[in-house]
């Protein structure tokens, strides 16, 4: 059945069947390709996108689960890409390969927003669900640290320096 | 060296210059250590670079990329012996063309070794031509000119020309004799040993398409792919009708495979068969896999369903106890010496079969039309990819075009391309429509190239003052009569070979029957953790320290394997260890009980590699890693120095997955791990905060890094479990022993 999602500030029309995952809705259908598939089992994070403000994974949110909540991907994170993540992110060359990266922004922005200066527990609690196969975890941590404009101290950027 | 190096310039439609290198194909082959030339005789390797009307330069990176950063460091030698700022330099991805590039292929951290000094004569030929047609523009002589940042000067006349300016007529000058182009200074480098960003980092962040999978074509469907799980069985039967009326399901058929899958000695990276399966076509993946839930199949399991890890333990173990079949390294007289030792020491270590979990899950899509095929994929080997095609479809590989996009990491699994033909089969099927195939992760934990397991039975005798007089090595490993299956063998004449009197290594084969290929380091990603175990343990069973003992070890003349590839600097590994040794303060720091350094050293790929780990063990066995440092020689240049730290951080913590939980075991020929859950890889909180990497730059050829950098931290932090707690680790992964994170 058709399905009305806000999608990144749009409204936009999926007829789709009620259990099938928000992520493929968004890859196949909607063409929002930037929202990873790494396991479909809500265990790599690689799907991560907001809805209602949270992050979930789109591989374990049913299309008829995400109708009605405003749904935010990467794509659509800031207008024009300079969210602070995004761009400390740029700044510490966090990616490897830049798979997982998607899902790990989207995680690290839903922290940011509900606390804006998180210690490195507080990102151990949140970004855990999100796996890095090249782990690029020590970026990953350093780059929530300056996007919050907490003091970055680790090594990546003395390299950069 | 007979180089026979040439150069070809072109000018570019709309002005500018375009250039090439070829170099001798043995050459660069030579350097390839085994592998069979992709092209045969016909094999012309060069490489690009541009330089439009505006003086913008643009270099195609020749390699796949899965971030590994070959796309940005290859390119930076020619910006600079070109001479160009690096800000003013675009990277593109080069195309699939051995003929123009030369080996397109990812692994065995070749990149640099091998592009190098090809890269650095293509850059300063470019130079030289532009140095000539401004010398011709101003009519004064090319020497009396020099350049800068993309710009060629005179300075008794005080006037410049742009690289942009000059490009048209450069191309038009005749090309120089590679072997006599002039090379910067090491000292002058400008680009090289400066950090450079990953360029594509602004459209990952903003989640643009760059991967296989986000390949999307007009009228594109989607496949699933279900088959045996016994790698290399056949279907039997399937519900294939009923699966076809399922919704959204627009065809759905069985695919026979290929005729050789038990996996014996299938030759890496070409010999790959097309697996049999069932094939489902549908609107969406999902619907794909809706479908593929109701499939009802049987099948011919094959010879291998009895295969299973517990089957192999035992048969090892037999195997141990009787002598062994094929002699690898022998030196003195073993058993002489051992009855001779002041002490022995005896150990068993075992590491286990593991899967390689690129995140971005195998995919690729396929467009058959009018005999012809074109695929979209992430592969490491894009030109063995079309040959799997090519071999299982028996099209002709002309007839095959391959695009090869951003990897969402291969770590290996993509150096081998079964998916290629999966999804270059089905497309034939859907004649006209193309088809993206994408595997679940349970199809690729389960359908992978294993690491294989590996045996290793030890006695070793030490004399009366604590040096290793007698060293002797049973292992077994898989593999039929005297042949090796595939990633098994280990050099005979590698270290620790040559630096004990008494040496005996020898080895005993076992059937397998289960698809092995190379994962990140192969060779050295379980040796090394059994061969600086066992060392450290030599090391307590004699008193010494154990980076004393590894440094004296090392004094021991090597004459092994001169003036070869493998030929391995003693002072180079003592150099690593004593630098890891002074950064972590080995032996000068207190530290609480429970907490303890461990160390260990690996040659490989050229480089060498020493890592020092401090951890943390509690009365629960639960396991913290404190920090690591690393230290590695891989010679007189570190190209791209933020990427290098990325490379070698990433190594440590992609090992530690390798330390505590991930293995692959078989049980009816069936591979047990299925998802995340069983096959764990580490998460931030059990990451290291600290991983400090540090570089000895020794006067020796610049080589890469992805893969030693990882083998070694390994055994580091099993070495620091037994110094923080007694507990000796001779089999990984630890996770079964009672050891968890903390």
């Amino acid at each position: 059945m058709p399905y009305t999602l806000n999608v990144n500030g749009k409204s936009v029309t999926a007829d789709v069947p009620a259990d099938m995952p928000l992520l493929w809705v968004l890859r196949d259908v909607l063409d929002l390709r930037g929202t990873k598939f790494g396991c479909g089992l809500g265990q790599c994070g690689a799907c991560t996108v907001h809805l209602r403000g949270n992050a979930v994974r789109s591989c374990q949110t049913t299309v008829a689960a995400a109708a009605g909540g405003a749904i935010t991907t990467i794509e659509g994170l800031s207008p024009d890409g300079t969210h602070p993540l995004q761009r400390a992110w740029e700044e510490l060359d966090v990616p490897q390969c830049g798979y997982c990266q998607a899902g790990q922004i989207m995680s690290a922005a839903a922290l940011l927003r509900r606390n804006p200066r998180p210690t490195d527990a507080d990102i151990d609690l949140a970004m855990s669900g999100n796996l890095c196969r090249c782990a690029t975890y020590t970026r990953i941590r350093e780059a929530i640290h300056k996007a919050a404009g907490n003091n970055v101290t680790a090594t990546t950027a003395e390299v950069i320096r | 060296m007979k180089r026979r190096d040439f150069l070809r310039a072109t000018a570019l439609a709309g002005g500018g210059m375009m250039i090439a290198i070829y170099l001798d194909p043995a050459d660069v082959l030579g350097q390839e250590g085994s592998r069979a030339p992709a092209g045969g005789a016909s094999y012309k390797p060069w490489a690009f670079l541009k330089i439009g009307p505006d003086g913008k330069v643009t270099i195609l990176g020749k390699n796949p990329e899965g971030g590994q950063g070959a796309k940005i460091h290859l390119p930076m030698i020619i910006a600079d012996e070109l001479d160009v700022d690096w800000k003013d330099v675009t990277v593109e991805n080069a195309p699939l063309d051995e003929q123009s590039f030369g080996i397109q292929r990812t692994g065995g951290s070749t990149a640099t070794p091998i592009n190098f000094d090809p890269l650095r004569q293509c850059g300063a030929a470019a130079r030289q031509m532009l140095i000539a047609a401004a010398a011709q523009t101003w009519g004064v002589q090319a020497p009396e000119c020099t350049t800068a940042s993309g710009r060629v000067r005179h300075a008794a006349s005080n006037r410049t020309l742009g690289y942009g300016e000059l490009a048209s007529k450069a191309a038009a000058l005749p090309t120089p004799d590679l072997k006599t182009v002039t090379l910067k200074d090491p000292k002058d480098y400008t680009v090289i040993g400066s950090p450079a960003r990953n360029q594509d980092v602004p459209k990952i962040v903003r989640g643009e398409p760059l991967y296989a999978i986000d390949t999307k074509l007009p009228g594109m469907l989607y496949a699933a792919y279900e088959k045996c799980p016994v790698p290399g069985g056949k279907v039997a039967t399937a519900n294939i009708d009923e699966i076809k009326r399922l919704p959204g399901v627009r065809n759905a058929f069985i695919v026979p495979g290929g005729p050789d899958l038990t996996y014996t000695y299938p030759a890496c990276c070409i010999g790959v068969s097309l697996h049999g399966g069932v094939a489902i076509v549908a609107d969406t993946w999902w619907h794909a896999q809706q479908a593929r839930a109701k499939l009802k199949a049987t099948w011919n399991e094959g010879p291998t369903a009895s295969n299973s890890t517990e089957l192999f333990n035992k048969r090892a173990q037999e195997l141990s106890q009787q002598p062994p079949h094929i002699k690898l390294y022998n030196d003195g007289d073993v058993d002489g010496a051992l009855k001779g030792a002041a002490k022995t020491v005896e150990a068993a270590y075992y590491y286990p079969f593991l899967a390689h979990a690129p995140l971005e899950p195998q995919n690729c899509t396929a467009h058959y039309k009018d005999g012809k095929l074109e695929v979209w994929v992430g592969t490491q080997t894009p030109r063995e990819g079309r040959q799997v095609i090519a071999q299982s479809l028996g099209m002709n590989e002309s007839d095959i075009t391959v695009h090869f996009v951003r990897m969402g990491g291969g770590f290996g699994r993509r150096i081998l391309n079964d998916y290629m033909a999966e999804a270059a089969w089905i497309a034939r099927e859907m004649n006209g429509t193309p088809v993206k195939l994408l595997w679940s992760r349970q199809d690729d934990l389960t359908h992978d190239f294993y690491r294989p397991a590996g045996y290793h039975f030890f006695k070793a005798g030490l004399d009366a003052s604590g040096r290793i007089v007698a060293w002797n090595q049973h292992y077994v490993a898989f593999g039929e009569g005297e042949k090796f299956a595939p990633n098994t063998a280990i050099g005979g004449a590698s270290f620790p070979a040559g630096f004990i009197p008494n040496f005996s290594f020898n080895a005993s084969l076992m059937p397998m029957g289960i698809p092995t290929g190379p994962l990140r380091a192969p060779g050295t990603n379980g040796t090394t953790f059994v061969y600086q175990g066992f060392i450290d343990e030599l090391a307590v069973a004699s008193g010494k320290d154990p980076v004393e003992f590894r440094l004296a070890l090392l004094d021991t003349p090597r004459t092994l394997l001169p003036n070869t590839r493998d030929a391995f600097n003693a002072q180079r590994a003592k150099g690593v260890l004593r630098l890891a040794a002074e950064k972590s303060g080995w032996g000068k720091r207190q530290l609480p009980k429970g907490t303890a350094m461990g160390v260990a050293f690996l040659y490989a790929h050229l480089g060498y590699f020493a890592e020092i780990a401090e951890v943390s063990v509690d009365a629960q066995n639960r396991v913290k890693v404190n920090k690591v440092w690393v230290a590695a020689d891989i010679g007189s240049e570190v190209i791209n120095p933020l990427n290098a730290q990325h490379q070698v951080q990433g190594s440590v913590i992609d090992g530690m997955g390798a330390v505590m939980a991930q293995e692959t075991t078989f049980v009816n020929g069936r591979a047990q791990q299925a998802t995340f859950n069983e096959h764990r890889l580490i998460r931030m909180n059990q990451a290291p905060k600290d991983i400090e990497v540090h570089f000895l730059k020794t006067n020796n050829p610049p080589t890469g890094l992805g893969e030693p950098a990882l083998p070694p931290i390994i055994p580091a932090i099993t070495n620091a479990i037994y110094a923080a707690t007694g507990k000796r680790i001779r089999s990984i992964p630890i996770g079964k022993q009672g050891f968890s994170w903390a």
